[in-house]
């Protein structure tokens, strides 16, 4: 149970990913991006990998990219998720190098394909949460 | 200075495998430690080391409690999920080579199909290098491993043509030799059609690509070369082990190549300690969580190339008779999920001629590996001395 509790497991952000989520709200995907040497990475973490600086900044993703793989979930794992069966979880290659994953949303799974280009949504799950999704670019 | 021949498995035992043990870890712990330790030739108070499994509810100190022994001498923890087992062959053989103990017992116990302790969704989730999936995944509903790992089935379908009914061959070759086995919970004979109308859980992972949730309990002893000699059954030599850890390990999501695991790391350094090729292995236990794993591990271990594992499960060689048997025991699909350490302990079953029906004749070389969390590896090459 946390501050962001609807009966769907929820992120429990820590000091390291609290403006993702914030950014999520405001609809912006933000990937940490070092302060150094401008090396984005993704998930967040506090060192950065290609140079060791600790100091980042976030900036905005412009939220396009391809599918790189995806699976189809048939038995929901969670009873929040009893009532979406079927539902599409897409690995995206994003723009800036990194990688992603969000429920394809909108799409037929007869669509999927490596390299399908896609684009984020954002979908409010409680008036504190907002998760990503993708639609079809 | 390398760890060959410096260890052997001397003692290996086992707990019946069930769906409702009705009993504790601890108890189950026990049974399969002592079975172990009767196995080598042992007293209880012999052991001078464990290596206790993570998660569980059993520990270093219950044995000290419940054997007796008097000074124990190592104790640790190898933190890779499903590769545990075979990593813990090389922390025992580095602490036996050290000198620092002559008798390591490697045991693991659970109830998870009847036990509380929660499914294994919540469970992955209060593991801390699962925090990342935690936060960023599982939310979005990729809870399981099943779903998890699916993608990077997905990816080598797409990549490289791997079908369903190729991993299909895995399942129901694994299948026929749990029913050969006498102590495996399936006992139905599966055929590829069977698999093929096994409902979907996380495309394209049907229910037959999952393994079991099981009650039991297994063990295995790692000796000193010099004090294995003092053991009652042939002795087991370690050859070549090692582990190896996967690019981007706590998130599949933003691996590099999602076809590569740790394995990929860690085999050529087993070989090569060793000093074996590939034709010198006479069985494989592989690490078998979902059927794609094998698969992917089979072309990390180097028996055919990246994108060749479904034509070379389709070939037969891993049935029994064919060139590489693997999963003798039935593995976590069909013997039980004893997280690898039965396939440790079939291994070394193999190697000194105790397998039964399922027994690869005049098997004297054979690989154990592991597979862990989010795609850490580890094997270990033995050979009967």
């Amino acid at each position: 149970m946390n501050a962001y509790d609807y009966g769907k497991p929820t992120p429990d952000p820590t000091a390291d990913t609290q403006a993702y989520w914030d950014g999520m709200k405001q609809g912006k995907l933000l990937l940490q991006t070092c302060s150094d040497c401008g090396t984005i990475r993704h998930y967040p973490r506090p060192v950065c990998p290609a140079c060791y600086s600790m100091e980042h900044r976030w900036t905005e993703a412009k939220g396009t990219g391809t599918v790189h793989s995806w699976t189809i979930s048939h038995h929901a794992f969670h009873p929040g998720f009893k009532g979406e069966l079927p539902y599409i979880l897409v690995t995206v290659d994003l723009a800036e190098g990194v990688r992603m994953q969000a429920q394809l949303k909108g799409a037929d799974a007869s669509v999927l394909k490596v390299g399908l280009p896609v684009r984020i949504a954002f979908e409010a799950a409680t008036k504190d949460l907002t998760l990503p999704v993708f639609v079809v670019a | 200075m390398s760890l060959k021949g410096k260890a052997a498995i001397t003692g290996v035992g086992d707990t019946r495998y069930s769906r409702q043990s009705g009993k504790s870890v601890t108890t189950l712990q026990m049974e399969a430690s002592l079975a172990a330790v009767r196995d080598a030739g042992l007293d209880p108070k012999d052991i001078d080391g464990i290596i206790a499994y993570g998660s569980m509810a059993v520990v270093a100190e219950d044995y000290i409690t419940n054997f007796g022994i008097a000074d124990l001498r190592f104790s640790a923890v190898t933190p890779l999920g499903g590769a545990s087992a075979v990593s813990s062959i090389q922390c025992a053989a580095a602490a036996v080579a050290a000198g620092i103990c002559n008798h390591v017992l490697i045991p693991i116990s659970r109830n998870g199909s009847s036990g509380a302790g929660g499914r294994i969704g919540s469970r992955v989730r209060e593991m801390p290098q699962f925090r990342l999936i935690g936060e960023f995944e599982m939310p979005l509903g990729a809870i399981a491993p099943a779903q998890l790992y699916a993608p990077m089935a997905r990816r080598h379908m797409e990549l490289y043509g791997t079908t369903s009914r190729q991993l299909a061959e895995i399942a129901v070759s694994t299948r026929h030799n749990a029913i050969l086995n006498g102590n495996a919970m399936m006992t139905k004979p599966l055929s590829i059609e069977d698999h093929q109308a096994s409902r979907m859980i996380s495309d394209p992972l049907r229910l037959y690509d999952c393994s079991l949730e099981s009650d039991g309990a297994c063990a295995f002893i790692v000796s000193s070369m010099e004090r294995a000699q003092d053991c009652a059954k042939p002795v087991i030599q370690v050859l070549g082990v090692a582990e190896g850890h996967p690019d981007s390990p706590s998130a599949i999501t933003q691996r590099p190549d999602l076809t590569r695991l740790g394995l990929a790391k860690a085999a050529p350094k087993a070989f090569a300690m060793a000093g074996v090729t590939h034709d010198d292995i006479d069985v494989a236990e592989v690490y078998d969580c979902f059927t794609y794993i094998v698969l992917c591990q089979l072309e990390d271990l180097g028996f055919c190339k990246k994108g060749e594992g479904g034509a070379f499960v389709q070939s037969g060689a891993i049935r029994l008779g064919g060139k590489l048997p693997i999963n003798t025991h039935g593995g976590l699909l069909s013997q039980a999920h004893m997280a690898g350490f039965n396939h440790v302990v079939e291994l070394a079953r193999q190697l000194r001629g105790e397998a039964g029906q399922a027994q690869v004749a005049d098997a004297r070389i054979g690989l154990v590996t592991g597979y862990g969390d989010m795609g850490d590896g580890s094997i270990a090459i033995c050979a009967r001395a």
